[in-house]
């Protein structure tokens, strides 16, 4: 045991003086038991890491070193997973060992302070799946497919080793030490570790990221409905849908989840098929073709609305929609892949890994390819929902390993899939789907000629694919659209034709995936402008006390209405983009999610060293520096790069410059009022940078301070004061893991023979 | 034949209890065992109050969805 550091002296209120019940079993496994268990190697167990280990290396080699014509997708599964399981069966147990040592002696909130409502103990499986389906969404599914421009390999070893040492490290520490304080929210944690100032950054810094993160989700959308009347149809139709739904389960048959659900389900089905029968009809094809700022107002005046209706209406039942629909298209998506085994043909590095003006995504690889794939590898917004409602449903203390670590991992399975079918198309494709109209020109013929052009070997498309593409997809164009969201479409109709339905289905798929994207990004839409409403609220009401009244409706509208036009004004903004919207903004998005991340670490990284764990504060450290350092770097490419393609003011100089020699175009914008509109949006997006990063290293800084404090006191023997909740001996039991050890498996059996009123004796909490 | 009708009959059941679960639908089951378990006094909510409480009280208390 000499290798276990500080653990006895500081954790002593844990690992003592916490008297369980002598009536009942142990509410937790003996741990001298778990130990043994853990150090002995059979040799079946030796033999199957050795397998996973040996498999894992194979396909890391195949898709590494090996330099083919193409590689088989498959590889991306082997790889990835066998990563995840090495992750998480040695370096989550590390962390577990020395910085978390849950203990299951002690109560969770769930157990302390149950109340059959907000805190309520769950079973662990079932939490795993309601966890996964709160942190995945629509950004795993677009990041990935924006940073392919560079090759696959980049983006694949930073989504695999991102998650093993960054993201699902974030998401554990934060969803852990969340439940030690009963579920306390981040920000919360953020005011009692840091202080006043650390805090207070933290918080503004959460509102103005949850703004960008809201328009940028919110412009993906607008991207792939813009000009698309299929689209926009079926999309639309979720709207009525969920009223349905919600009056269902509100009126007529209240708690009838499952059942409204797949009510829900088939009548989206059949949105999406009636959407291609509207869409050929002459009358549908004109109501429903809308431009993109038109979509923009509309999904602008629907945020506003959706934010004010009560939740049972439009929010809760589109929730279950989503959460449907999510679970199934995973695994859909992952046996699609592995059935089919598409071929992929795009390099380990493309031409544009080495270059900065990509047209895709300019700047150089690093940083900016660890800023455009965020979730998958390393999402803040994680510690969001991480904090608060998960822990306030975990069972066990030993659970969070499991849906904390292992949910972020599922999460990162979700990216790579994306990944594999955004790749699975034909390149020439991808850079036309995905590169601004500006350089495209919009019409299939200038997009072939600009694509050949760029002269990336094998390439070589013709105007006829991208037509016969657009047919097969039920669009009349497939032209620069943006934004990831369409190519995965694309993508994942191709590999699904091969599973069912062959190209006649293709249609069919391909509107799937959009309105599956479109569910998730309005459900973050709704849900984001709520959370930031309250937020903002709270904040005001601090001098107007009258805001603190969450049923105070003029206040509630207010703040409302001041987020929508929050992100309304950036959703514009980038719809109406000269340079091509997603294109600029989506870095931002990126930046500003690594920096939620750097906050929650740096909040963690307190906690840490106040805890008393100096050895192995590296843990956190090392996804801490490497997030401040790209996020960081990367803010300051974009505030101070000379390159225009890359700095929002160099830009901004040199379209002003253009204005002031009185020229009528510059570069991509056409007329004096695009140029105008340049200088103005990289004005603010450039602003946008210099606060954020401020804000980061103002939270950096404090957590730096209170880590050094606790050293401090530390060596001074003085005592570190702890925000932790007292510790409550626990009377249940649960295993840890997806599958119970043998030391569990007899526990819970013995919990099993405790009669209930024994067990639950407890009354009156 | 029928055995494994029945082990896939089982296995579906189970899969829609686990996705019932993922998506909260046994909210009120669990409620319930709480309030006995609680040993209230007072009967606990009906199932139609219940789930008006719940979502009427995420109006004022939203849960964040991520990106």
């Amino acid at each position: 045991m000499a290798g276990v550091p500080d653990q006895r002296k500081n954790g002593s209120r844990a690992e003592g003086g916490l008297a369980t019940d002598p009536d009942l079993p142990p509410p937790s496994v003996d741990k001298a038991r778990l130990e043994a268990e853990e150090r002995r190697w059979t040799p079946a167990k030796i033999a199957l890491w050795a397998a996973i280990a040996l498999l894992g290396g194979v396909a890391w080699f195949m898709l590494a070193i090996v330099r083919g014509e193409t590689v088989n997708a498959i590889w991306f599964v082997f790889a990835s997973v066998c990563t995840y399981l090495i992750g998480y069966r040695f370096y989550s147990k590390v962390i577990e060992r020395y910085i978390t040592r849950p203990d299951d002696r002690r109560a969770t909130p769930a157990e302390y302070k149950a109340d059959g409502k907000d805190y309520v103990r769950t079973d662990r499986n079932v939490l795993f799946g309601h966890h996964f389906a709160a942190i995945a969404g629509a950004g795993p599914l677009v990041g990935p497919i924006i940073a392919a421009q560079m090759g696959y390999l980049p983006g694949t070893i930073w989504i695999i080793l991102g998650v093993v040492l960054a993201g699902a490290v974030q998401d554990y520490l934060v969803m852990f030490f969340s439940m030690r304080r009963g579920g306390r929210s981040l920000g919360q944690m953020a005011r009692e570790e840091l202080g006043v100032i650390g805090g207070t950054a933290a918080l503004i810094a959460t509102l103005l990221i949850m703004v960008i993160i809201v328009a940028i989700l919110a412009l993906v959308v607008v991207n792939a409905l813009g000009e698309s009347p299929w689209g926009v149809f079926s999309v639309g139709m979720t709207i009525p849908i969920a009223l349905f739904m919600g009056v269902y389960l509100r009126y007529l048959r209240p708690g009838k989840v499952m059942e409204v659900s797949i009510i829900g389900f088939v009548l989206l089905m059949a949105a999406i098929i009636g959407g291609g029968l509207v869409a050929q009809t002459e009358w549908g094809a004109t109501v429903f073709h809308l431009d993109k700022v038109t979509i923009a107002w509309g999904l602008l005046i629907y945020g506003f609305i959706a934010a004010v209706l009560p939740v049972w209406l439009l929010l809760a039942p589109r929730d279950y929609l989503s959460t449907f629909m999510k679970i199934g298209v995973i695994v859909m998506l992952a046996l699609a892949i592995i059935v089919v085994r598409p071929e992929v043909s795009v390099p380990a590095f493309s031409e544009f890994a080495s270059r900065e003006n990509g047209p895709v995504l300019s700047g150089a690889l690093f940083p900016f390819l660890f800023v455009t794939i965020a979730c998958g590898a390393l999402s803040g917004f994680h510690a969001l929902i991480s904090s608060g409602t998960t822990p306030k449903l975990v069972e066990k203390e030993r659970q969070t390993r499991y849906i904390g670590y292992g949910g972020m991992l599922m999460e990162s399975f979700v990216a790579i899939m994306a990944l594999v079918a955004a790749i699975s198309i034909d390149r020439g494709l991808y850079f036309a789907m995905n590169a601004p109209a500006a350089l495209t020109g919009g019409t299939v013929e200038t997009a072939a000629t600009w694509v050949n052009s760029l002269g990336l070997s094998g390439v070589n498309i013709t105007p006829g694919l991208l037509s016969e593409t657009a047919a097969n997809v039920g669009e009349q164009s497939i032209v620069s659209r943006t934004g990831g969201a369409p190519t995965l479409a694309v993508g994942l109709a191709h590999i699904m034709q091969q599973f069912i339905g062959g190209t006649a289905m293709m249609a069919f798929w391909y509107h799937f995936a959009i309105m599956f994207e479109a569910l998730f990004i309005l459900t973050a839409v709704d849900a984001g402008t709520r959370v930031a409403r309250f937020m903002l609220q709270d904040s005001i009401g601090n001098f107007v006390p009258k805001f603190k009244e969450a049923s105070w409706r003029p206040g509630a509208w207010l703040c409302t209405a001041i987020m929508v036009a929050a992100w309304g004004a950036v959703l514009l903004m980038g719809v109406t983009d000269p340079l091509g919207g997603i294109n600029t903004l989506f870095p931002l998005f990126g930046i500003a999610n690594q920096l939620l991340a750097a906050i929650a670490l740096a909040v963690c990284l307190a906690i840490v060293a106040k805890r008393g764990t100096f050895k192995y504060l590296w843990i956190v450290a090392l996804p801490l520096s490497f997030a401040a350092v790209v996020t960081i770097t990367a803010s300051f490419q974009k505030i101070f790069s000379p390159v225009p393609a890359v700095g929002y003011f160099a830009n901004n100089a040199a379209f002003s410059k253009a204005l002031a020699d009185g020229k009528k175009e510059f570069g991509t914008a056409k007329t004096v009022a695009a140029m105008e509109a340049v200088v103005r949006n990289t004005a603010i997006q450039g602003w946008l940078s210099v606060i954020f990063v401020v804000l980061t290293i103002i939270v950096i800084a404090t957590a730096v301070l209170a880590t050094v404090k606790a050293f401090r006191d530390k060596a001074a023997g003085r005592a570190t004061t702890d925000n932790e909740d007292p510790a409550v001996p626990s009377r249940v039991f649960a295993p840890a893991g997806l599958v119970p050890t043998t030391a569990e498996r007899e526990l819970a059996a013995e919990w099993d023979r405790v009669p209930a009123d024994v067990r639950l004796e407890r009354a009156g909490h | 034949m029928s055995a494994g009708m029945a082990l896939v009959a089982n296995g579906f059941r189970g899969f829609a209890r686990y996705l019932g679960g993922v998506m909260g639908a046994d909210a009120y089951a669990k409620y319930l065992e709480h309030h006995r378990a609680a040993g209230h006094q007072e009967p606990p909510l009906t199932e139609r109050e219940f789930w008006r409480d719940r979502t009427d009280r995420q109006d004022t208390n939203p849960q964040g969805r991520c990106c």
